[in-house]
């Protein structure tokens, strides 16, 4: 007989699940999805021993498990705490966890120079999102930011240290996905910054994969800077034949014209697996060089979440429809509108809703899902 | 007279070099444990004596000792904390300058009691001198067949090494020790796993300070239920304290923690009171870290009661009356302190200090320092109190290591029991820049409820 596979039970925010011993707390919440997953600006699921730093993250622990129900005496980061079996985790229902957890927001952003209206991150930076669901309106610092030199490390990626939020996940990047780390944090506090060793060029064939895991603008892609807004741009998924990387991209298009190229990105903004099964990181050529729509097999619009601001202002042809539901409910606002379309898949793929002229029609849906 | 332990033979002339040291008895210990006890009662010995880490946080150390996991064919290790950076602390310094031998000796003894042959002293980098001062003493040692292959023909084989630190006061954390001493940058891990189980190298590993490894001599000597009916309650032994400040007499004075605060700073034994005849207004008690406490918290509890020199009488009251024993590095303040200004010092002290990994810490820090150099200046708000307050809160316990908890506290404790001191500073902006608040009510009896 098989040996049965011993499975950790673990409820978060009063919603219980399975999962596999030496889970994290934060993948346990993963795989249940929506609110109860904390938000995690270091931790990268790809690399190993991220984590732990920015404190977004942290939980209680209201059962340490069924052997031990002790909770917990600390908040704890749950992207670097493991699952016991019968642990009890409190994310959104722990008032304690929601006030540490604006604390952090409030840190993060003390210094941080809210040049969104200027940074080609803005739009799809997580430390806009994290501010906007967690954070205050207004801030208490009344102080000078701290403020650093912009470097450029090599041609192609530009540093913008004043953004930055030490997460580390660049420097796990290039100390795990090139082979020679030449980059890494100097000096140390809040006077810490990312650095090449005396502006060493960054020149490895994988270095550009920082940017994708820089999760604000603090490194972004030169060949791109300044050129457009992310979500006037429109992404598709490509591939083309790269004897150094797996050769899956995202291109970032305005009509035929290429402006950027970047890895593809799961929910949680990570890089996804590429076809093959590892990460998906991609090579400084596919990134850099290949700005030519007939350098790639083009595969169709990639999947962006309604919600994101990137998914706005890709309907050219659009008519805007009287909004009605304030008529109909007697002049109250919505409470609640759910998006279907991302979960049921409705609309055939086949079909660019961006190409349609208005809205679209019952011809356009799967008509085996009416 | 107290009784010494440690310090008893520190004024034998040339007590630093190996054959005076050895003519007092130095090395007795190794003898004993290495040629009549096993490891395991090494260990048990210490557990016996009921000693507690040393470097702050005030641990069992035999229970550490017990935690080390033994897995088959993986080497442990020894590492003995010698960063000493804590303000105020300078204990450690004294007793590796002047009887280097006795740390030495408890090395080798706590050495074999772990199985580590290769030890490790991690030194802070500023004692640039001192590494001399051990690594003579390690060579005589040496020459004298107490370290090396084979040690005392019992086949145990022990080589200890001196590593000088960079610098930075977080490199006496015991993980950002040991990622330091990896050739890492100094940056604290995240835990569990625990150094007893993963540290140097990954294999399992003990750091303890050099006063806790250099008091296992004594404790080997007379053994350790002699050396635990020394002292009081779960305070045993003998205790360095490095007293500063405004007192007649700063220096490193050995207690054997049953006498009372106010004994220690007031008799000619100790400090000879405060310096020029003025009044005591404030004490840190055991390092920058612990929580500073007013006059009247500090020579008797909130309950009325005389509080003595040891670890659980300091911490008497808890956070809300109490402090703790830390490090021993005791900091007096007389009335003509000013509490903002010495609360300001500390702050920009760890917001230097700190890592930078985690954001409260690294962010939270420089905050409050800005905040209260603008009070200091006689720039601040009312509303910079309770902001400073918050603040702090959203630090402590939020953070990887406790540096991030002993940037908070100190905070914590100056407006807990002299926020009147802060507001006055708020409310006399030209004032505060020219007078100090002075005394005032700090050093008052305090109303003691009956009960
Ligand atoms: C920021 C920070 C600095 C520390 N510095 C020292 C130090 O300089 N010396 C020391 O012995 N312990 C220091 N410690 C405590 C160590 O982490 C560790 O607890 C200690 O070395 C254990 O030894 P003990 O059990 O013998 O006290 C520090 C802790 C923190 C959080
Ligand atoms: S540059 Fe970006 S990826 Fe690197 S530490 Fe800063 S925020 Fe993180
Ligand atoms: S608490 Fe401070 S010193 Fe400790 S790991 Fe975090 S940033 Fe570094
Ligand atoms: S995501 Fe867990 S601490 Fe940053």
């Amino acid at each position: 007989m098989a040996e049965e596979k011993k499975l950790f039970k673990v409820t978060i925010d009063n919603i219980t699940i399975e999962v596999e011993p030496g889970t994290s707390i934060l993948n346990a919440a993963r795989k249940i999805g929506g609110d109860v997953v904390p938000p995690a600006m270091c931790y990268y699921s790809k690399l190993k021993d991220s984590g732990g730093k920015c404190r977004t993250c942290l939980v209680r622990v209201a059962a340490g498990s069924t052997a031990d129900p002790r909770p917990m005496p600390k908040l704890v980061a749950s992207c670097r705490t493991n699952v016991m079996d019968g642990m009890i985790v409190e994310n959104i229902t722990s008032p304690a966890v929601q006030e540490a957890r604006k604390g952090v927001v409030e840190f993060l952003l003390i210094n941080h120079p809210l040049d969104c209206p200027i940074c080609d991150q803005a739009g799809e930076c997580h430390l806009q999102d994290l501010s906007y669901e967690h954070g205050a309106e207004s801030t208490r610092y009344e102080f000078n930011r701290r403020t650093f030199k912009k470097h450029d490390l090599g041609p192609y990626i530009q540093l913008h240290m004043t953004r930055c939020i030490l997460c580390y996940r660049c420097v796990f990047t290039a100390d795990q996905v090139t082979n020679k780390r030449v980059h890494g944090v100097l000096d140390r506090g809040d006077h810490s910054e990312i650095a090449t060793y005396i502006e060493k060029n960054l020149n490895n064939d994988f270095i550009g994969n920082v940017i994708d895991v820089c999760p604000v603008g603090a490194l972004t892609d030169k060949t791109f800077r300044f050129k457009n807004r992310v979500w006037f741009t429109k992404p598709v998924d490509a591939h083309r034949n790269c004897d150094k990387c797996c050769g899956e991209v995202q291109l970032w298009m305005r009509g035929d014209e290429v402006f950027r190229v970047t890895a593809r990105k799961d929910e949680y903004g990570e890089i996804k697996d590429s076809s093959k099964g590892s990460t998906g990181w991609i090579c400084n050529e596919c990134r850099f060089e290949k700005k030519n729509a007939s350098d790639w097999v083009i595969e169709g619009l990639s999947n962006i979440s309604r919600h994101s601001v990137i998914s706005q202002g890709k309907y050219p042809g659009l008519v805007k429809p009287n909004e009605t539901v304030v008529e109909v409910m007697n002049g109250h606002a919505p409470r609640l509108m759910m998006n279907i379309h991302s979960v049921s898949e409705v609309n055939k793929p086949e079909i660019e809703l961006s190409k349609i002229a208005g809205p679209a029609h019952s011809s356009d849906f799967n008509s085996n899902n009416a | 007279m107290g009784v010494k332990l440690l310090l008893e033979k520190a004024h034998v002339e040339n007590i630093r070099l190996y054959d005076v040291y050895r003519r007092e008895g130095g090395y007795r210990s190794v003898e004993k444990a290495l040629k009549t006890l096993s490891p395991d009662q090494v260990t048990e010995e210490v557990k016996k004596s009921g000693l507690r880490g040393r470097g702050g946080a005030g641990f069992p150390a035999g229970m550490k000792w017990s935690f080390l996991a033994k897995p088959e064919g993986v080497p442990r290790y020894l590492v003995c904390n010698a960063d000493e950076s804590e303000p105020g602390t300078f204990k450690d310094r004294y007793l590796m300058e002047f009887i280097p031998h006795l740390l030495i000796e408890g090395l080798i003894v706590s050495s074999y009691a772990l199985g580590s042959s290769r030890t490790y002293i991690y030194i802070r980098g500023e004692y640039a001198w001192i590494v001399d001062i051990l690594e003579q003493a390690i060579a005589e040692a040496k020459n004298n067949g107490w370290l090396g292959k084979n040690i005392l023909g019992t086949g145990f084989d022990c080589e200890i090494y001196v590593q000088r630190g960079a610098g930075a006061y977080i490199c006496g954390e015991e993980t950002a020790l040991l990622e330091s001493l990896e050739g890492k940058r100094g940056n604290p891990r995240i835990k569990p796993p625990f150094p007893a189980v993963k540290g140097l190298y990954g294999c399992p590993t003990v750091v303890n300070n050099v006063e806790t490894l250099a008091a296992v001599v004594p404790i080997i000597n007379m053994g350790g239920e002699e050396y635990a009916k020394i002292g009081v309650g779960r305070s045993t032994g003998t205790k360095l304290i490095s007293a500063c400040g405004n007192i007649n007499k700063p220096g490193v004075y050995e207690i054997d923690m049953t006498i009372s605060v106010e004994e220690f700073i007031y008799s000619d034994e100790y400090c000879g009171g405060i310096r020029n005849g003025k009044r005591l207004k404030a004490c840190i008690p055991g390092g920058s870290s612990v929580p500073i406490l007013p006059a009247n918290l500090l020579l008797k509890t909130a309950k009325g009661e005389t509080r003595y020199m040891n670890y659980e009488s300091l911490s008497d009251g808890g956070f809300a009356t109490g402090s703790m024993m830390g490090s021993g590095g005791f900091i007096v303040l007389d009335e003509d302190q000013c509490v903002v200004k010495n609360t300001y010092t500390l702050a920009r002290f760890y917001r230097h200090e700190s890592c930078g990994q985690c954001s409260p810490c690294r962010e939270g820090t420089g905050w409050m320092e800005k905040i209260l150099l603008s009070i200091e200046n006689g720039k601040g708000k009312m509303s910079d109190i309770d902001l400073l307050w918050d603040i702090q809160r959203k630090i402590e316990g939020n953070t990887i290591c406790p540096l991030g908890d002993a940037a908070a506290w100190p905070v914590a404790a100056a407006i807990r029991h002299f926020r009147d001191e802060f507001e006055w500073h708020v409310l006399n902006p030209d004032k505060c820049l020219t007078e100090n608040y002075g005394l005032r009510h700090y050093a008052d009896p305090i109303h003691v409820p009956v009960a």
